[in-house]
């Protein structure tokens, strides 16, 4: 025998019932869960701060800047789990420069670009532009030239130009709302346009994804606004949070709403794949299902979150609630994310048997690496907000 | 007055050109030649898929040398069974009758291998024998000529 | 800096930065016009040419003539350079056993290479058949629909295959595939399947599994030739194809085919 395969000769002796020979081995792994995840948060912060932006929240502006670096230092590195993953990854180019028109993998690259580069740099290049102006004739030496080259050389701050910026801005904003919701509703569509695998393939999967993606993104906001505020040693605004958590209750009820029609449906119509489907839950999902995803992600928020909307005495509690909150909805939605991604795998296209997953520690499908991406955007934030703190930003007379 | 343009737009429009172009170039060196040729791959592709080289050679090529086993399957049940299926993948010998690397399989496992009793087969499809019973002890080559087996040796 | 000054220097600026506009402008278009008529195609949809001089391959399986040798799996990695390990398979064979008490037992022992040992009493048994599976190089293949760059396609004789040099890795036609049939080599890092021994068509051989087959349980030919034997055997049974309900327009055809079997 050889070693090379004694893993999944290890997988082989664990699988129950009859799976096809080919699938012992689950294809696609923890980073295809850590994915959608990280798509899901940009996508969601970015809801969150055009709310500010054309709906006229404006109580939410402290969270705008940083809805907004957060959204892009997660998206800066989205498809790198994608990457990694590839068996040829000095392959990926082949994406861009053949795109295979029907397949829901090879459009995202350019719904990716889309997002990146027309909507969230446009929209904090405008933002910021006016302030990196300023900037730029305020430092010297190496700084001077990074604002300078940032602005791309427009030095123009005239009331005029910067007028301009905030229309573009706007616009902009208004055309990043359908953007993010395709952005992820995309990604929902990769794994719900795949008929064959019945754990995956419904309509509900995109705007399912798109939902908890909104859910994650705004815990997300949440609590980078609570930790950037007690690094800068400020006091965190309340109503800030207030109305945050109110978004957040809303668009988590949405949600679970959402998920539990699909699962109502699945149970009711109860196609061919539904005996396995229900072995699926009961059995090998059913701590990240019901526990992880069901309980602590969404129900207890839930109530907690009902709670704090007539508890309003100690700010101590409050603030140290919300925060838990945050991560435990984060949590939920990272669960959802396993149990779609390895969930689908787990059971046969047969649907006489299971295989089974462990992650690994190491490796490039392993643990670290997933870790690693997830880490990752944390430093690119702590970076931008470096270089574009939102608190040193030229203050502007209010908008018409 | 002129109509006023805010000088950072055409600055941007220039960044994207640049993007959008350069892409466009790199696309244009990048896309293999022969790619949408007959459909959304690389039509040279079905060269490379035509391109291994096989190691079974296909009963015709043996019937060239050996033409008397030819005929003696021709007049018995094993008549339909291709050479290679008992003596494996033939092609090297083919080319170079010095490659012996034939397989000549004997013994009640080997024979056994389609005739053994299992309640998966269809009766009309084999004559199933039942191993525990059947002359047990004894190799089948011992009676059955395996190019014609009912032609029994003594 | 004061208006004043800059106003002279800002002219020639806009002047020189407008010569430059324009070439760029020049020099984007005709990037785009070129590269649009050297590849238009291959941004849309290709439509498949359908030259009619080659032949268009479809499968027959005849499942009551399957004896369960294996011979066929064993031949395929034989044939193909497949991993001898048992998770690596282009054609595999299931044993389907039907107890009375309605439950349904499948085993496929590497892949049914080393044959298959029935371990249901006699008594048991309701019915018991053998299920060879292999790609069914379907019309409206699932795998290559959700291949993002092209590297695995139907062919213009109608056998789905894979680009080796092209593949990513990135495993979604592996999960798009209903049937199970697809894995990434373990050597090659890229996609694997049947390829229904396209090489060996194209030299005028059987498939390894078909030359192989003693029983002439697996039949290959051209769905367009309507005097082939194929065809003529589709016209005499009752063939029918795995996930009808999943619209792959599969091509291959099973006879005898049971319910059980999926």
């Amino acid at each position: 025998m050889d070693p090379h395969y004694q893993h999944l000769y290890d997988i082989l002796a664990h699988s129950q019932g009859y799976i096809f020979p080919n699938e012992i081995e689950l294809q696609w792994g923890i980073l295809i869960v850590v994915y959608p995840f990280i798509t899901g948060l940009v996508a969601g912060a970015f809801i969150l701060a055009s709310l500010e932006r054309v709906f006229k929240v404006r109580i939410l502006q402290p969270t705008y800047q940083i809805a907004l670096l957060t959204a892009l230092s997660f998206l800066l590195v989205a498809t790198m789990p994608l990457i990694s993953h590839l068996s040829q990854p000095q392959r990926a180019y082949e994406i861009m420069i053949t795109p295979h028109s029907s397949s829901a993998m090879a459009i995202f690259g350019f719904v990716y670009l889309w997002y990146l580069m027309v909507v969230l740099l446009l929209e904090i290049w405008f933002d910021y532009r006016h302030s990196m102006v300023v900037w730029a004739n305020e430092k010297k030496g190496i700084m001077k030239w990074v604002y300078r080259i940032l602005t791309l050389g427009v030095s123009d701050i005239s009331p005029r130009t910067v007028r301009w910026d905030r229309k573009m801005g706007y616009i902009i904003t208004v055309v990043g709302i359908p953007s993010a919701f395709i952005l992820h509703g995309y990604v929902g569509f990769i794994f719900g346009s795949i008929k064959a695998n019945p754990w995956w393939s419904t309509p509900l999967m995109p705007i399912i994804f798109l939902f908890s993606a909104m859910v994650s993104g705004i815990a997300l906001v949440m609590i980078v606004y609570m930790v950037i505020t007690y690094f800068r040693k400020k006091v965190i605004d309340l109503d800030v949070l207030d109305s945050i958590g109110k978004y957040l209750f809303f668009v988590l009820i949405l949600d679970f709403t959402l998920e539990g029609l699909d699962q109502i449906h699945r149970i009711y119509v109860a196609e061919e794949s539904f005996e396995i489907i229900k072995l699926l839950v009961s059995g090998k999902l059913y701590l990240t299902l019901f526990i992880a995803q069901g309980l602590v992600g969404t129900i207890i928020p839930l109530i907690t979150l009902v709670f704090l909307q007539f508890y309003k005495h100690k700010i101590r509690v409050r603030k140290t609630m919300y925060f838990i909150v945050s991560i435990l909805v984060l949590i939920g939605v990272y669960s959802m994310r396993w149990n779609v991604v390895i969930g689908g795998q787990l059971f046969s296209k047969s649907f006489s048997g299971f295989t089974s997953f462990k992650v690994g520690l190491i490796g490039l499908d392993g643990t670290l690496m997933a870790a690693f991406w997830l880490i990752l955007p944390i430093g690119i934030l702590a970076f931008l907000l470096w270089l574009l703190p939102p608190w040193r930003m030229v203050k502007e007379e209010e908008e018409i | 007055m002129k109509f006023y343009v805010p000088p950072q737009i055409p600055r941007l429009a220039l960044a994207f050109a640049i993007f959008i172009t350069l892409f466009l170039v790199l696309r244009h060196f990048l896309v293999p030649d022969t790619f949408g040729k007959y459909g959304h791959y690389r039509a040279a592709s079905l060269i490379d898929n035509a391109q291994p080289e096989i190691h079974y050679a296909g009963q015709q090529a043996c019937f060239k040398c050996h033409q008397d086993i030819e005929d003696k399957k021709a007049q018995d049940v094993h008549s339909e069974i291709h050479c290679e299926t008992c003596h494996g993948p033939g092609e090297k010998h083919v080319v170079s009758s010095k490659v012996e690397d034939i397989l000549k399989p004997s013994g009640r496992e080997f024979c056994g291998s389609c005739h053994i009793i299992n309640a998966g087969k269809q009766k009309s499809a084999i004559n199933q024998i039942d191993l525990n019973k059947h002359n047990v002890g004894k190799n089948c080559i011992e009676c059955h000529n395996p190019h014609q087996p009912w032609e029994m040796k003594k | 800096m004061s208006q004043s000054t800059s106003a002279m220097g800002n002219e020639k600026i806009k002047t020189s930065r407008r010569k430059f506009l324009k070439t760029a402008t020049v020099l984007a278009g005709a990037a785009i016009g070129y590269s649009w008529l050297k590849s238009s195609q291959i941004l849309l949809f290709a439509a498949e040419p359908k030259d009619e001089s080659l032949p268009w391959y479809g499968i027959v399986i005849d499942i009551q003539k399957c004896i369960g040798c294996g011979n066929c799996a064993k031949a395929c990695k034989n044939e193909n350079d497949v991993p001898a390990e048992p998770f690596f398979f282009r054609t595999w064979i299931e044993q389907y056993t039907v107890k009375n008490d309605g439950s349904v037992n499948i085993v496929s022992p590497n892949g049914g290479i080393d044959g298959f040992k029935q371990t249901v009493p006699d008594e048991d048994i309701f019915k018991s058949f053998f299920v060879p599976k292999m790609c069914n190089h379907c019309a409206k293949s699932p795998c290559v629909q959700v291949c993002p760059v092209g590297a695995t396609y139907v062919s213009p004789e109608g056998v789905a295959l894979i680009d080796e040099k092209y593949c990513i890795g990135c495993r979604y036609c592996v999960q798009a595939c209903p049937y199970g049939c697809r894995f990434i080599h373990p050597v090659k890092k890229v996609a694997n399947k049947c390829t229904l021994c396209y090489h060996r068509l194209k030299k005028g051989l059987a498939p390894a599994c078909m030359e192989t087959c003693p029983t002439g349980a697996r039949m290959y030919g051209n769905l367009r030739d309507k005097n082939s034997d194929l065809v003529k055997f589709l016209k005499e049974h009752t063939t029918q194809v795995l996930r009808p309900n999943l619209n792959t327009g599969s091509k291959l055809f099973y006879n005898a085919l049971s319910s059980e079997v999926r």
